[in-house]
């Protein structure tokens, strides 16, 4: 496990580096460049595929189809489904984990740093690719982001490149560069840990990320077979999904169900993360049951490949399968629990500083255990064969992607915004954007379930006029979430420039990211450090690492 | 643990050399193991759609000849053992025995290719005849793609023994070919016992 610098760290004074902001835009091979690199353009796809939400919010702020076309807002709810899930989401995952991930365990990169980095520039590429079907003569996919076949076989326009094409194009550029990053992650947390660093010393982010990538490992192969089948289906005039022609297009579901629901999970885990490193800085203690928070998150991954079925209780699935399916969906609540009740025993008690982050966590907990309980709700194969495909499902997995994942995503932003970039972010700014964000999502998003427990379908541009008072709730809450991002922008861009100089370790949190400096140098230690303890020691006053002095560079 | 902490602090850059080819090593078996659940994959697919057809085999079509595609079996899996001991020529330094094992495997490889065109050349039915023809063709041609991807790394691998040098840094190049190599194999028995001896 020896981690030998690659080059010898240049000199700072004697050997000028470019402008600090140059060297985000060339193909550097820094984990932490790359990671911020993520961030940036992942953030820049989250507006895009924002942008598109409020237009479908305007629309459907009344109960006809008046202000786009109806196909076009067919492609709009698939673009921005895609958009959030494959160019926000996922990228800007990888960029929290690739910045922190080999600071968290003591080493200088991760294990293939020039893959890594070929990785992250695959997403421009699938992005561009992806927005640029909009300019296509026929338009781009509208079969939603999931692609179910026949509907997805329909091609009316005729075209071989249409925006089916496209669209599964990008879904597998995608997908080779989520596997390139899998095996980096994977073959890093194995081999790169600094000595001391034992599994059960690292921080519970670098479980979750090992968790998150390991489900990518095994679950991506089958949706790329599966939308490998269905390129050929669409191109070629193959029948494995066509029903015309003998296929059967329950086969393909399967296929996309038994990657995408273990992808929510790769979604949602590292935020798990985030909440169990965010908690006991601002109250203090340590993280309560720190194995059994790890444990689970490795129980979760595996629990998580066996539930696909429940996004299908409505597809026609025999008896049994339904039964089966829903008993697995009940067992994820187990270890979801578990973790819900180390957080909460961790701030039980504690000096709480509702500082920004810990705001967002918090608000991002709460929403989390709404959106838990309106899944079992979905789990149960009654109750779903009631609510499938209508607006209760949509309000269910908003919850968690917006209340759970995106929340905690800005939590996560905030709390490291000092050691990423080297400032201090401004933090009424950051008060600001919290409350608008919360109060916009719930009233954005907890209409939905009223309106969907009616029967209002989803994927629709007009509806019944008896779910107007429900859309005009969602409305107005989306256009809030829109706005509450202003403050967001305005102050990650004015503390970069000109923010206060961030100390190394402004929050007083335990970590060997936080002995280095803001923002850390080129290749993070000077000398590898030598763990000696548990991680979260709040309270404890034991030192992480025998050598602190030697690893930084101030010596 | 301690005193083994400072000395390992202190290796040379040769170590470092060792320590980024156990990595290699390390991240190319995952690799493998997540490119084998594409293979899986299909596989479910092909069992699958096989149970649930109404008709399977398309109007016209008998089933598949067992003997050549068995012969050609015959010869990928024994190319395995071929490259195995060109990884221990390799071993013991022996680079001209190296050399002409690995070309054999590469040879039987190119066999099993050519054995596989003909077999389609032959066939009465195309990727679009019906569920069946479809499978048939996306599972032995995403295969053939493995085989020619392990023929063209063994080339590689072969001209690159020619450089002078080559072999400081260790052997991962021709440990990962090999490796590869046998996956490929294994994937091939798998398939061929769902596609010519299941029928
Ligand atoms: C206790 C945990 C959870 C349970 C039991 C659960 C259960 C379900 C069920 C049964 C459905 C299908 C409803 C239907 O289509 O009729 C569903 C949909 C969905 N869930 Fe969850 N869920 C849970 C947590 C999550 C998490 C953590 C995420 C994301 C990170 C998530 C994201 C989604 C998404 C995206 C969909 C909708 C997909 C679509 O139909 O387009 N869920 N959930
Ligand atoms: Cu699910």
């Amino acid at each position: 496990m020896t981690n030998i610098p690659i080059e010898s760290i240049p000199v700072l004074g004697k050997n000028p580096l470019p402008p600090a902001w140059r060297k985000y835009f060339s193909f550097s091979t820094d984990h932490k460049v790359i990671g911020v690199q993520y961030l940036v353009t992942s953030f820049v796809f989250f507006l895009i595929g924002g942008l598109l939400s409020m237009v479908m919010r305007a629309e459907l702020i009344t109960p006809e189809s008046d202000l786009v076309d109806r196909s076009l807002y067919n492609s709009m709810f698939t673009m921005h489904g895609t958009i959030m899930i494959f160019l926000w989401i996922f990228p800007s995952l990888l960029g929290l984990a690739n910045f922190l991930v080999p600071l968290m365990i003591g080493a200088r990169d991760m294990a293939f740093p020039r893959l890594n980095a070929v990785a992250f520039w695959m997403v421009p590429v699938f992005g561009i690719l992806l927005m640029s079907s909009f300019f296509l003569p026929s338009g781009a996919s509208q079969s939603g982001w999931w692609a179910y076949p026949p509907v997805s076989l329909q091609n009316p326009s005729g075209d071989l490149i249409n925006g089916q094409v496209m669209w599964l194009l990008a879904v597998a550029i995608s997908g080779v560069a989520s596997i390139m990053g899998a095996v980096n992650f994977v073959t890093t947390i194995f081999k790169m840990r600094a000595p001391g660093m034992t599994f059960f010393r690292m921080p519970i982010f670098v479980w979750t990320v090992l968790s998150a990538q390991l489900i990518q490992l095994v679950g991506l192969p089958a949706l790329t077979a599966g939308a490998v089948m269905l390129l050929l289906d669409l191109t070629l005039g193959t029948s494995f999904f066509n029903p015309e022609k003998g296929g059967n297009p329950l086969l393909y579901q399967h296929f996309f169900w038994f990657y995408s629901h273990p992808a929510v999970y790769v979604m949602v885990l590292p935020i798990f993360g985030v909440f169990s490193e965010i908690l006991p800085v601002y109250a203090r203690k340590p993280l309560f049951g720190y194995r059994v928070v790890a444990i689970s998150s490795i129980t979760i991954s595996v629990v998580s490949l066996l539930v696909w079925v429940h996004h299908m209780f409505a597809s026609g699935t025999p008896g049994w399968m339904r039964m089966f399916f829903m008993a697995t969906t009940m067992c994820v609540a187990v270890p979801t629990g578990v973790k819900i009740f180390a957080w909460t025993a961790t701030i039980w008690r504690g000096k709480l500083r509702m500082d920004t982050p810990m705001l967002f966590a918090l608000g991002a907990i709460l929403m989390f255990l709404f959106a838990g309980i309106t899944g079992v709700m979905l789990g149960s194969v009654p109750f779903d064969i009631h609510v499938n495909n209508t607006y209760f499902v949509v309000g269910h997995f908003h919850y968690i992607v917006y209340g759970t994942i995106t929340m905690g995503m800005f939590a996560a932003l905030y709390h490291w915004f000092p050691k990423i970039t080297g400032r201090m972010y401004y933090e009424g700014l950051g008060k600001l954007h919290f409350w608008l964000a919360f109060i916009g999502t719930n009233l954005n998003f907890f209409p939905m379930h009223p309106a969907g427990l009616m029967g209002m379908p989803r994927r629709v541009s007009s509806y019944d006029p008896e779910y107007a008072f429900w859309n005009v709730l969602a409305s107005l809450g989306g256009f809030l979430l829109g706005m509450s991002t202003l403050p967001f922008i305005l102050n990650m861009v004015s503390s970069w420039v000109q923010g206060k100089k961030a100390p190394a370790n402004p929050w007083r949190a335990i970590g060997l990211e936080w002995l280095v400096s803001s923002p850390p140098p080129v290749e993070n230690f000077e000398e590898i450090p030598v763990v000696i303890a548990e991680p979260y020691g709040y309270g404890k006053s034991e030192p992480l690492v025998s050598n602190a002095a030697a690893m930084t560079q101030e010596a | 643990m301690e005193s083994s902490i400072s000395s390992e602090l202190q290796h040379s850059a040769t170590e470092h050399v060792h320590d980024e080819e156990g990595n290699s090593m390390f991240g190319f078996i995952v690799f493998l193991l997540s490119e084998s659940i594409i293979f899986l994959s299909f596989f479910a697919g092909y069992i699958a759609l096989k149970l649930t057809a109404t008709d399977w085999l398309p109007p016209g079509v008998s089933g598949l000849e067992v003997r050549e595609p068995a012969i050609n079996t015959i010869v990928l899996v024994s190319s395995s053992f071929v490259i195995y001991f060109a990884e221990k020529a390799l071993d013991r330094q022996n680079l001209w025995g190296f050399r002409i094992l690995l070309l054999a495997t590469a040879a039987m490889g190119s066999y099993f290719l050519w054995g596989q065109a003909t077999e389609w050349r032959g066939l009465s039915f195309g990727v679009t005849t019906g569920t069946y023809g479809g499978l048939f063709y996306l599972l032995t041609g995403f295969h053939g793609l493995h085989v020619l991807t392990g023929v063209l790394l063994q080339g590689i691998m072969l001209a690159r023994s020619f450089i002078p040098g080559n072999y400081e840094g260790g052997h991962f190049g021709i440990n990962a070919t090999s490796l590869f190599w046998h996956f490929v194999d294994v994937i091939w028995i798998v398939l061929f016992l769902l596609i010519y001896i299941w029928q």
